[in-house]
């Protein structure tokens, strides 16, 4: 037997797993059109994705996750509830990183099912650690929605929560534009000529598609916004706690509430954990070991904005996590033109399982 | 055999670098008719010049098909990931500057800063339906580069020439080009974001890490070094 072979025979095990476990499996098109890809992700998936072109078609990408094609075989033929079950390649440059697998194996599972957030979230992760469990592996989780409802319920413009909301995955501008809202970062010149109504001549034509009235339009924005004032650095500060919460489970839940106290936006986010602690609990999870931490998920690509997890092999940081995944609820929202379906899922890879020696 | 250096076939930049190898006592020099690219060297033995496109040369000094060449740092960081792992640069010539700028229309008096340009591409995006265009040639390094600042919803296009031209033409709101003087970018009413240098340039040696030499290389490499003056 050959790795790809154990490795093939592995993911079809996994797959039967979900299967046994009520998933129906789905097959996709390795072909996927780029646009969608490129609307969702944004030009950084170009870096990550092998691009190709189709005269017909036009650009097509190698099928770089499930998640997209699962969506919308579900949005536009499935019926709720709804689970599926999948195996199959996924392709990912790795420009960085070249001795890192740039086409591997994905066995996922999928649950679109809206009558009980927390009990899907907890059905997910607890078959993925069962699944694993003969690994010993690390669990992580976390919860993008305790983030960005803290963002919602800062006491700022409308605006400038958008614009947090935008950058809630690109942690750095996210910080910077914290930075600026409260009044941490100096004014440039540029800016301030602005604010002061001074709006720089320029002896240059009008051109381009971007026209003066758009122009003028950002101008009044940032002057709102000079006349908004600060974000107070109290509630920078319960942010940044938010994003500091790093234990296990029940303490994070504690410490959360905690929090909520003073900025009582997070409050129904954090009933949400709780009940999913519950539910975990429920289904023989151990949460008072498992780690909780609110940060956990940002950097990732993925369109995650409530529940989070990851499993990794804490002897072997070299390897990439065996398994990730979580709510994708915004995603659905997306791809489905204002229709959103309550989503939960994630995906292992038998490959980092074989370099682990396997489930067996 | 033979230490074999790659040099740009035409223009400006071939130009240059045969005269910095000849005021170093290495005489290069095109032979045959205008149209065929062979080459000789005269002043030194054992060295074989191979005439190539200069956007051709990065690939091949990570492919060790050449000893040595002459390209601009801009050609070898957009065409060779992990490039420091496969080229090394061994002397900056002093032609050939030119920095990677990102540039939008002079009349955006709202933008200044990458910071701007974020904030204008959500607008542009929310107002179009599609996400704002920039033109450039240099995909990898202006992602890279856009990446890093956290800017979103922008699209790269391609343009292989004439790229200050797209946003006038109206396939490009703003562009990522190679600037000198900023002459052309003034001509077509552009500016240059004050944070908006991707990567300064200049025509440089590189000498690739993956061409072994064998039969005497070594020695031949031992002299044209010293003749340049290379550390």
């Amino acid at each position: 037997m050959t790795p790809a072979r154990d490795i093939r025979a592995e993911a079809a095990r996994l797959r039967a797993r979900f299967e046994e476990a009520g998933a129906v499996p789905l097959e996709t098109p390795v072909l996927q059109p780029a646009e969608v890809l490129l609307d969702l992700y944004g030009e950084d998936i170009r870096g990550r994705a092998y691009v190709t072109q189709d005269p017909a078609r036009g650009e097509m990408m190698l099928r770089p996750d499930f998640t997209v094609p699962v969506v919308q075989m579900h949005m536009s033929h499935g019926a709720e509830p709804a689970r599926y079950t999948y195996a199959g390649e996924v392709f990912r440059k790795q420009e960085d990183h070249p001795e890192r697998a740039s086409e591997y194996l994905q066995v996922g599972y999928e649950v679109f099912d809206g009558s009980d957030a927390a009990a899907a979230d907890a059905e997910v992760f607890a078959l993925f650690a069962q699944v694993l469990a003969p690994l010993g592996l690390r669990a992580a989780t976390g919860d993008m929605g305790i983030l960005t409802s803290a963002v919602q319920g800062l006491r700022t413009t409308e605006r400038r929560k958008a614009a947090l909301m935008r950058h809630v995955w690109r942690p750095r501008r996210f910080r910077a534009l914290l930075d600026r809202y409260s009044g941490r970062t100096p004014v440039s010149a540029h800016r301030a000529a602005l604010i002061a109504g001074k709006v720089p001549a320029v002896e240059a034509p009008h051109v381009g598609l971007r026209g003066p009235e758009e122009i003028a339009a950002r101008i009044d924005w940032i002057r709102e916004d000079a006349a908004a004032g600060p974000l107070s650095e109290e509630e920078v500060a319960l942010l940044d706690a938010v994003l500091a919460v790093r234990e296990t489970c029940p303490f994070a839940l504690d410490h959360l509430r905690d929090i909520a106290v003073d900025l009582p936006a997070i409050a129904p986010a954090v009933e949400r954990l709780s009940a999913r602690i519950d539910a975990l609990a429920a289904r023989g999870v151990a949460v008072e070991t498992l780690d909780f931490e609110a940060a956990y998920g940002r950097t990732s690509m993925e369109y995650y904005d409530g529940f989070v997890f990851g499993f990794y092999a804490e002897a072997r940081p070299d390897l990439p996590p065996v398994a990730t995944g979580g709510r994708y609820d915004a995603l659905t929202r997306q791809l489905g033109q204002g229709a959103e379906i309550p989503a939960v899922g994630g995906v292992i890879r038998p490959g980092v399982i074989f370099d682990l020696g396997g489930l067996a | 055999m033979s230490v074999k250096l790659g040099v740009p076939s035409k223009g400006r930049l071939m130009d240059k670098t045969f005269q910095w190898f000849g005021d170093r006592g290495v005489t290069l020099a095109r032979t045959g008719s205008e149209r065929e690219y062979a080459g000789a060297v005269e002043g030194i033995d054992g060295v074989e010049l191979v005439l190539l496109s200069a956007g051709e040369i990065p690939r091949e000094l990570a492919a060790g098909r050449i000893h040595l060449g002459v390209t601009g740092t801009d050609m070898v960081r957009e065409k060779l990931s992990q490039w420091d792992q496969k080229v090394a640069p061994l002397e900056e010539l002093g032609f050939g500057q030119a920095d990677l700028i990102i540039a939008v229309p002079a009349c955006w008096t709202d933008v200044d800063s990458l910071e701007d340009l974020d904030a204008a591409a959500a607008a542009f995006r929310e107002t179009h339906g599609f996400r704002l265009r920039i033109a450039t040639k240099y995909h990898r390094l202006v992602r890279d580069f856009l990446r890093r600042a956290g800017v979103a919803d922008y699209q790269l296009v391609d343009s292989q020439g004439a790229t200050e031209g797209t946003v006038k033409n109206l396939t490009a709101e703003a562009v990522a080009d190679i600037t000198s003087t900023g002459e052309t970018l003034r001509a077509n009413h552009l500016k240059i974001l004050s944070d908006g240098l991707v990567l300064k340039s200049q025509a440089t040696l590189f000498k690739s890490r993956a061409a072994p030499m064998v039969n005497g290389e070594r020695e031949t490499w031992d002299a044209l070094r010293e003749k340049l003056d290379l550390e």
